[in-house]
């Protein structure tokens, strides 16, 4: 009997232990990608804080840390110079696609109305096309509207997104149709029922949306290459390809910079990483 | 009476509808549509941005089949689908493995992320830096004693253009790893359970089981990452935007890019565009058809 038990016994903590072990394994397995993935910001971090020659040695931490790189880009770069048109660009450009999408979005997810089939395809159609070859027709364009070598070039051309329509269309559909119903017998104007109850009933979508173009934006630095022509104008991540490309062999500057502008943007994913996590994979079942 | 009442509010909701479309349909057809329909007949001028164009037919197309270069930036564009399988295989084995109920399992799947919402410009630092000739990676390999030599990663002209595959899917992986794992999300639970239940090992269940139920995304997500294979820009842009060495990583949009903003033939530029945009489409319906063809779609 007791022996029947004890092997039971045994068995089980066999099993536990094997559990254990293929846990431990598991974690393990997940430590080396992730260091795989997020190694590299790491180092370059602990690089930032080193100073001349020990620039490439592998050591992640050193033994005197300092704040050279940094203060030294700071100036370099003039970054608040920089940092100023990033935010400006950034937040123009978001408060912009928000305000133009919900506007556009709400009749088509709450009115009929002629051509209503055409542009709602339209506009999902031009989701497939590559937006590559755009960029010499717009740039053309900015030209002929005297928008070269200003924030507005900058801007504009980007000022309302497709995806933003179609998302916010989404969000307008699932606010209930009684509401709106007992806004227009109050008497309230379009214009006011949109604002007194569509926009709250979207929040939550805006905020997926703040997100999305705060990243999308403040990274971008091709469009403002072209577009922009004295450097003094350059958002971050422009400059940053400009300070590379002729401040190769100063590569703690370089690595500073890249830190100062990684880390707005990390921190706002880290934030709301389950909204933004969730619109994009909500892109592909929709 | 009554329905000239009717007409009357159509009308106007006509009206309001299309007042509140207006600033963006605005934006989007001078943005967004008018590039995508002008840049088909600008391939047929020669226009460099200040005074005249004229028309000259094919002639930009013919100068573009002529052209060493461009022969080039389209076999390195169309290399670049290489990077398809393998980003879409480790994606999928990845989101199963970040599907697991395990504590502190969200961190890994953030961390796996971050790449993807950093700038190509800091990605771009970032791996020049671990790439380089006296960069990291080479002093770790000759340190163990793999190499002997440091090898020019990002210098050699039959390495450099493999380099940025790997950064490209070093940066994607994450983001398809989420779409992925949203469509693990969605399977029914019980499928599996019935599966291990019959005995199959999970080996077994998820290739006979979850693979087939994935196909709508593994379509989806094939497309979407063949598109972006053969317009690859901006990577090749960050870090080798002379398209060197020899041109071994002059890819297509480059290739487009250069004839545009260098060299001002904007008709010439936009000719290529056409052309690398027909490439595109080729290769998409390629993929669709044979999408159909392996049943992908699951809603035969």
């Amino acid at each position: 009997m007791s022996n029947d038990f004890e092997t039971a016994f045994k068995s089980r903590n066999k099993k536990i232990r094997k559990q254990m072990l293929s846990k431990v394994l598991l974690y393990i397995f997940f430590i080396v990608i992730c260091a795989f993935f997020a190694g590299p910001f790491l180092w370059l971090l602990s690089t930032t804080f080193k100073s001349g020659e020990n620039i490439y040695s592998m050591n992640l931490f050193t033994a005197h840390p300092t704040l050279t790189n940094y203060i030294g880009v700071i100036d370099f770069m003039n970054l608040p110079r920089i940092l100023y048109n990033t935010t400006f660009i950034t937040v123009a450009g978001t408060v912009l696609d928000i305000i133009l999408a919900a506007l556009c979005a709400y009749p088509l997810a709450c009115m009929n109305f002629k051509g209503k089939g055409f542009i709602f395809g339209a506009l999902t159609s031009t989701m497939i096309i590559p937006a590559a070859a755009g960029m010499i027709v717009n740039y053309l364009t900015v030209q002929k509207l005297q928008l070269v070598d200003k924030f507005g070039g900058v801007i504009i051309p980007g000022a309302v997104s497709v995806f933003s329509i179609i998302l916010l269309r989404q969000a307008y559909l699932g606010i209930p149709r009684e509401l709106i119903e007992a806004a227009k017998i109050d008497g309230a104007s379009e214009l006011k029922t949109w604002r007194k109850i569509m926009l709250p009933g979207v929040m939550p979508a805006i905020s997926t949306l703040v997100i999305f173009n705060f990243i999308s934006k403040w990274n971008a630095f091709l469009w403002p290459i072209i577009v922009l022509q004295d450097p003094q104008k350059y958002p971050l991540a422009t400059a940053l390809k400009y300070l590379g490309g002729q401040f190769n062999y100063k590569f703690g500057y370089v690595a500073a910079g890249t830190v100062i502008s990684i880390i707005p943007v990390i921190i706002v994913f880290l934030l709301f990483q389950k909204n933004y996590i969730n619109a994009v994979s909500g892109a592909i079942k929709g | 009476m009554r329905l000239d009442g009717v007409l009357k509010r159509r009308i106007r909701e006509n009206l309001v509808a299309y007042a509140f479309m207006a600033p963006a349909l605005i934006v989007l057809a001078v943005f967004v549509f008018y590039p995508i329909i002008y840049s088909i007949p600008l391939a047929f001028y020669d226009y460099s941005g200040i005074g005249e164009s004229h028309y000259i037919g094919f002639d930009n197309f013919i100068k573009a089949f002529h052209d060493e270069e461009f022969w080039i930036a389209i076999r390195h564009s169309i290399q670049f689908v290489l990077v398809v399988p393998i980003i879409q295989i480790l994606s999928i084995l990845l989101a199963t493995l970040v599907n697991k109920k395990l504590p502190g399992i969200s961190i890994f799947r953030v961390l796996i992320y971050i790449p993807v919402v950093t700038s190509m410009i800091a990605v771009s630092i970032i791996w020049n830096w671990i790439f380089d000739e006296g960069g990291v990676l080479n002093a770790i390999l000759m340190n163990i004693g793999l190499l002997k030599d440091p090898v020019l990663w990002l210098g050699d002209a039959n390495l450099a253009l493999f380099t940025l595959m790997f950064i490209t899917i070093w940066q994607g992986l994450g983001y398809y790893m989420m779409l992925y794992l949203a469509g693990l999300q969605s399977l029914p639970p019980e499928m599996e359970e019935a599966a291990i239940i019959d005995g199959a090992g999970r080996i077994k269940t998820f290739i006979k089981i979850k693979i087939p139920l994935l196909k709508p995304y593994v379509w989806f997500c094939s497309l979407m990452s063949v598109i972006s294979a053969v317009s690859v820009f901006d990577v090749v842009f960050a870090i080798k935007d002379d398209g060197g060495p020899d041109n071994a990583t002059l890819v297509a949009n480059l290739y487009s890019y250069r004839k545009a903003f260098v060299n001002f033939e904007f008709g010439y530029s936009a000719a290529v565009g056409v052309l690398v945009s027909i490439v595109i489409l080729a290769l998409s319906v390629f993929v669709f058809i044979y999408g159909r063809r392996g049943g992908m779609s699951n809603n035969e």
